[in-house]
């Protein structure tokens, strides 16, 4: 075994332990073995990662360890770099989650189920058969969602959440399944291997591709499929939360690229072009519901749909360039795709977590209800101000970076993939750079909003720093986002070995200071951008001090317009800094309001009290759902005459389905 | 390479002390047109020097995010005003930032002073801040789009690339993509530095502010920041715009100190006309409502999408 | 086009400046170097003041052209222009836009309420002259007072 297997061997061990020491452990020491044994599998799983990314692969056969075909592992840069992100995520979770779990997570259940999550999303990029990708999907979704109802006592929403979650994870995993074992029946094997080589016809791998797709882009909160994604995410405990939205929606993106460009070897220009209509599509409608969510963490659940559309529009955008013959560009949108999968898990992380440690010190993640915690959290401020710079896309965050890999490969795409690069790369570029432009206003309300200015409410008012060990899971996590903004030179090429998988022999970037793409003309250094604002920053201090008389800052009142004190509820809420896009978009979102007015007993024109409610409802669940829901009840109550208890009916039932079915063989043969 | 670096060199000062005379200028246009006198092109230096004199305050519940705005603003805008190729296409700098880049960190100048705002917890420095974040939301497709329409003719959305290209075949510039694009940036520009129809700089009125609601805090040092800064950035997109369309006197690969000087008076000659261009059409319209705003926006988007098809079907 | 016309038509409109009044500029004035920003407070004015203000930096006079400029916000200010005799109600809010301003500041009462409470002098509401709650460092007489008179005391502060 080489130094992959043996780390990647030693990662999953770590995580046995860790669930070992969740059950036998006394309460005490608990939430310290299990987190750290946690984090030490995850640090493992990424450095197997790394080791698989700078070249060294590693697969191995496991004919006892399932029945009929045995458990088939191997691990290539492409899973690599998805175990590095999973590993890497987890070691900032596991860290963060031993303080956050302090008040009332402790039990040995959720604490044992932890690590088999992490052990999970290991194991699924790291599957090389059918059967064993789906055995890692169903742990992975099973061990999630009783994760998800953890604190399903405390609330009951929680349970809703879980619902939905539980019922849209499932019909993912048939959806897959089905995909993968009509691919398998047609390759004639179930190992990975075995289905790269096979021939299928175009009919079957459509059918194979499309029902894989619909089961991926589940997983990966792809819009009409995302709506388990803004209930579950906010409702799971908030490190729980990071894994899902920062490493286990990534999996729908990997399953797309191993299915369809690694198995399936790309295919029709249209079914890529789905994916980045897709894509795009869930970018900008995820970000447009952020933009105007004020729970903290539906935000950021909706802000992961708007980022995996990203990922989804780059993946798409390469499927459909290599379609149309043109590997250069191909190339560099996967490795956008990719490098983004990466940045997105790094700033979603640090934004959750210090989301969780926000609820931990408040118990509040309603936006208008907080505020004021830059003075009374200073840590967790800066940890999320961090974040927010890096999911704003902006320089000298490291989600700029990505996105500026994304639109170069679609800008280049014009002249040579034809009309119908023509006309949907343009579009595609307006919907990422409004959805980015949106990713701005959402996030400076975010954190604006949420940590500037006065608390709004007594909660937020007595909010205290978190433990040093939550604020260390969450400082690692910006360690990462730091490095990977300012180091793209190092980390693109190692996602090149990655996309060489699909697309092979081709260098995606050059340069060690400037990042200067291969092949096409394009060149940008947000190392140098980040050191030209410092030093200009540093320039303008210099300029004020020497320029400005040395008056000393004195302390004022707001100006308050001479009007007394600004209470708190003066302050912009989070729904009122939307409401203009809110207004902007009404077409779009839909939302609904009513207004109740009470009037005194003496007249219908005095007025005792009036209540004002709005929200903005998640529009296709609205639409798309609950008809479906409805039509599936109604279904379901017609049925009920079928069922009236008599046990001679169900033998009858019994009998004439054996019998149709003998008729039909008989028929049919 | 020596000529470069002092050309950069020259537009980031000619930015950073030109700008306030732009402000003047365009001050001193409307002032005539509207048959006043007007306070001559160097009040906004006056202004500048004496707010640099006056006492920084620090009201009360403000904090980090409130005092480094102003630096930050600034700070960008510099950065800005050294990358971009106003007079000189061979700028050592070139390779740092695409035209990408200059948006994304004109935005995030933006981004400091809306949380700045948002810091002091007063209703107005809210309510600036969440408009100015929906204009910039709505604007930034335009901008990429435009971006993306002029890179297609020279395969690249390089600044020193496309104006060089620009440069070598002047006529590419009324081609129909070419104009649609100058259009949609134009509307983008009056959006961005906060000019009419969009914003009304001289307003008074709280309620119709978008920009100047964000720095009804702001007190002596911090305040000329904050005004030099978006006098740097309204002579920046004025330059940018000046730079992409009618590139005529930027110094090119080759050019000696003598075409790097005269570049800079030119440059400051095309600014000059388009601020005047700017100043005396506004004195021609009414501020639009607010949520009129999104419309012409939205139009500007749809003008941008149809410079990129021409790009593409008329090519 | 018919505005362009307009204003072709119409040309200049602002009186050639007058000479200087003489008269001792406040000490903290010479520190503004020519550029002096007003917030303008009503402590309690009947707005005949407010008339004379607006055609004093209106296109006639044209206060602007000594470096003297209208601002939104007391932080932004220099000076505060007061009118009117300082009501109950206004009292805490002219101390506070005071306050708002920041050093150098200068106060510029102005007409003849702000200066002694005119014939407002004893009623039931007023709390006062200007210089009763604030430091006055200019006073402009008259009721209203001219244009001429508020732009002879703009250009004190402004020294153009």
């Amino acid at each position: 075994m080489n130094l992959v297997g043996t780390l990647f061997v030693a990662s999953l061990s770590c995580c046995a332990l860790a669930a070992a020491a969740a059950l036998t452990a006394p309460a005490k020491a608990r939430l310290w073995l299990a987190g750290l044994c946690t984090a030490a599998a995850g640090a493992c799983g990424a450095a197997a990662g790394v080791a698989a990314l700078a070249g060294q692969s590693w697969s191995a056969w496991l004919p006892g360890l399932l029945p009929l075909a045995g458990a088939r592992l191997a691990l290539d840069p492409l899973s690599g770099a998805f175990v590095v992100v999973t590993g890497t995520v987890a070691v900032c979770a596991a860290i963060h989650g031993i303080g956050y779990c302090r008040h009332g997570l402790d039990g040995r259940v959720f604490q044992a189920v932890l690590p088999v999550f992490v052990a999970s999303m290991l194991l699924v990029p790291a599957a090389a058969s059918v059967s064993t990708f789906l055995l890692a999907w169903e742990l992975m979704a099973v061990s999630s969602l009783l994760l998800v109802l953890a604190e399903h006592r405390r609330n009951t929403s929680v349970r809703r959440a879980g619902l939905w979650y539980a019922v849209m994870t499932h019909l993912g995993l048939v959806a897959i399944l089905v995909g993968l074992v009509a691919f398998a029946a047609g390759a004639g094997g179930e190992s990975f291997a075995q289905l790269r080589e096979a021939g299928l016809p175009p009919a079957v791998k459509t059918v194979v591709f499309l029902t894989t797709l619909a089961g991926f882009a589940s997983k990966a909160g792809i819009v009409p499929l995302h709506v388990w994604l803004p209930r579950a995410h906010p409702e799971a405990p908030s490190h729980v939360s990071a894994l899902m939205s920062a490493a286990m929606v990534n999996m729908g993106a990997y399953g797309v690229v191993r299915v369809g460009l690694d198995l399936l070897h790309g295919g029709p220009a249209w079914w890529w072009l789905l994916v980045l209509a897709a894509g795009a599509v869930s970018a900008l409608y995820g970000i447009l519901q952020a933009a105007v969510s004020s729970d903290l963490k539906r935000l950021l659940g909706y802000s992961t749909t708007e980022n995996l559309g990203l990922v989804m529009v780059g993946v798409g955008a390469a499927g459909f360039l290599a379609a149309t013959g043109i590997p250069v560009l191909a190339t560099l949108a996967l490795a956008a795709a990719l490098l983004h999968v990466v940045n997105h898990a790094a700033f979603k992380t640090t934004l959750f977590l210090s989301a969780g440690s926000v609820l931990y010190a408040t118990g509040v993640r309603d936006l208008d209800a907080l505020g004021g915690l830059r003075d009374r959290m200073p840590y967790t401020t800066a940890l999320f101000a961090a974040g927010a710079l890096c999911a704003s896309a902006l320089p000298p965050g490291n989600a700029f970076v990505s996105e500026w890999l994304l639109l170069q490969s679609l800008i280049h795409a014009v002249p040579g993939s034809g009309v119908a690069g023509a006309v949907t790369m343009p579009l595609a570029v307006g919907m990422i750079a409004l959805s980015a432009g949106l990713a701005v206003a959402t996030f400076v309300k975010a954190f604006g909003v949420g940590f500037l200015a006065r608390p709004r409410s007594a909660e937020a008012g007595r909010a205290e720093e978190v433990p040093p060990v939550m604020l260390g899971g969450t400082a690692l996590a910006v360690a990462c986002c730091v490095a990977l903004a300012v180091a793209p030179t190092v980390v693109v090429p190692a996602l090149g070995r990655a996309v060489a998988v699909v697309f092979p022999g081709r260098d995606v970037v050059s340069g060690e200071l400037t990042l200067r793409l291969a092949g096409v003309s394009g060149v940008v250094s947000p190392l140098l951008i980040a050191v030209a604002l410092l030093v200009s920053v540093m320039a303008v201090l210099v300029l004020v001090r020497v320029a400005a008389t040395r008056r000393a800052r004195r302390a004022a009142r707001l100006w308050d317009c001479g009007a007394g004190p600004m209470s708190a509820r003066m302050e912009y809420t989070a729904t009122s800094f939307a409401e203009p896009l809110q207004r902007v978009f009404d077409n779009v979102l839909a939302p609904e309001s009513d207004v109740d007015v009470t009037p005194m007993k003496e007249s219908a024109y005095l007025v005792e009290r009036v209540r004002f409610h709005a929200r903005v409802p998640d529009r296709i669940e609205h639409r798309l759902y609950d008809p479906l829901i409805a039509a599936a009840a109604a279904v379901g109550r017609r049925a009920r005459v079928l069922a009236t208890g008599s046990v001679h009916r169900y033998l009858g039932y019994g009998f004439w389905a054996l019998a149709g079915a003998l008729v039909v063989l008989v028929v049919l043969w | 390479m020596v000529t470069g670096a002092l050309g950069t060199g020259l537009q980031v000062i000619a930015v950073a002390l030109g700008s306030p005379l732009l402000v003047g200028v365009m001050r001193q246009v409307r002032a005539r047109l509207e048959g006043r006198a007007g306070p001559g092109i160097g009040q906004p230096w006056r202004d500048l020097r004496k707010l640099l004199r006056k006492e920084p305050i620090a009201a009360h519940g403000t904090g980090w995010p409130f005092r480094a705005a102003p630096l930050l603003v600034a700070g960008t805008a510099l950065v800005v005003a050294a990358v971009v190729p106003l007079v000189t296409t061979v700028s050592p700098l070139d390779g740092v930032a695409d035209l990408f880049a200059v948006t994304a960190l004109l935005a995030l100048g933006s981004v400091a002073l809306a949380l700045g705002a948002l810091d002091t917890g007063t209703a107005f420095g809210g309510m600036g801040a969440s408009r100015e974040m929906a204009v910039l939301a709505l604007v930034e497709p335009t901008i990429l789009v435009s971006v993306f329409a002029l890179s297609i003719r020279v395969g690249s959305t390089s600044l020193g690339q496309i104006v060089t290209a620009t440069v070598e075949d002047p006529l590419a510039v009324v081609s129909p993509a070419s104009v649609l694009a100058a259009v949609a940036l134009a509307i983008v520009t009056i959006a961005e530095t906060g000019r009419i129809p969009v914003d009304n700089p001289a307003t008074h009125l709280e309620l119709t502010m978008i920009h100047e609601a964000m720095v009804l805090e702001y007190a002596g040092p911090d305040l000329a920041l904050v005004e030099w800064a978006s006098a740097m950035r309204l002579s920046i997109f004025l330059g940018l715009l000046s730079s992409l369309f009618f590139p005529v006197g930027i110094a090119t690969a080759g050019a000696g100190v003598l075409a790097v000087l005269l570049s800079v008076l030119v440059l400051v000659g095309k600014v000059a006309i388009l601020g005047v261009l700017l100043a005396a059409g506004e004195v021609f319209m009414a501020k639009l409502r607010l949520f009129r705003v999104p419309e012409l926006l939205a139009g500007s988007f749809l003008l941008a999408l149809l410079a990129v098809a021409a790009s593409f079907f008329l090519a | 086009m018919g505005l362009w016309r307009k204003i072709m038509r119409t040309g200049r409109v602002a009186e050639p400046a007058p000479a200087r009044v003489p008269g001792e500029a406040p000490s903290k004035a010479a520190e503004l170097a020519g550029s002096v920003q007003i917030r303008h407070v009503d402590a309690g004015s009947c707005n005949g003041c407010e008339v004379e203000i607006s055609s004093a930096f209106g296109p006639v006079y044209d206060a602007e052209r000594y470096g003297a400029r209208m601002v939104a916000s007391p932080r932004h200010a220099d000076a505060l222009l007061v009118t009117g005799p300082v009501t109950r109600n206004m009292e805490m809010a002219l101390r506070r836009a005071y306050d708002a301003v920041p050093e150098p500041r200068l106060v510029i009462a102005l007409g003849d309420c702000a200066r002694d409470c005119g014939v407002f002098a004893g009623a039931y509401g007023v709390a006062g002259a200007v210089s009763d709650v604030v430091p006055v460092d200019v006073e402009v007489p008259g009721c209203p007072p001219e244009p001429e008179a508020i732009v002879a005391a703009v250009r004190r502060l402004t020294g153009r």
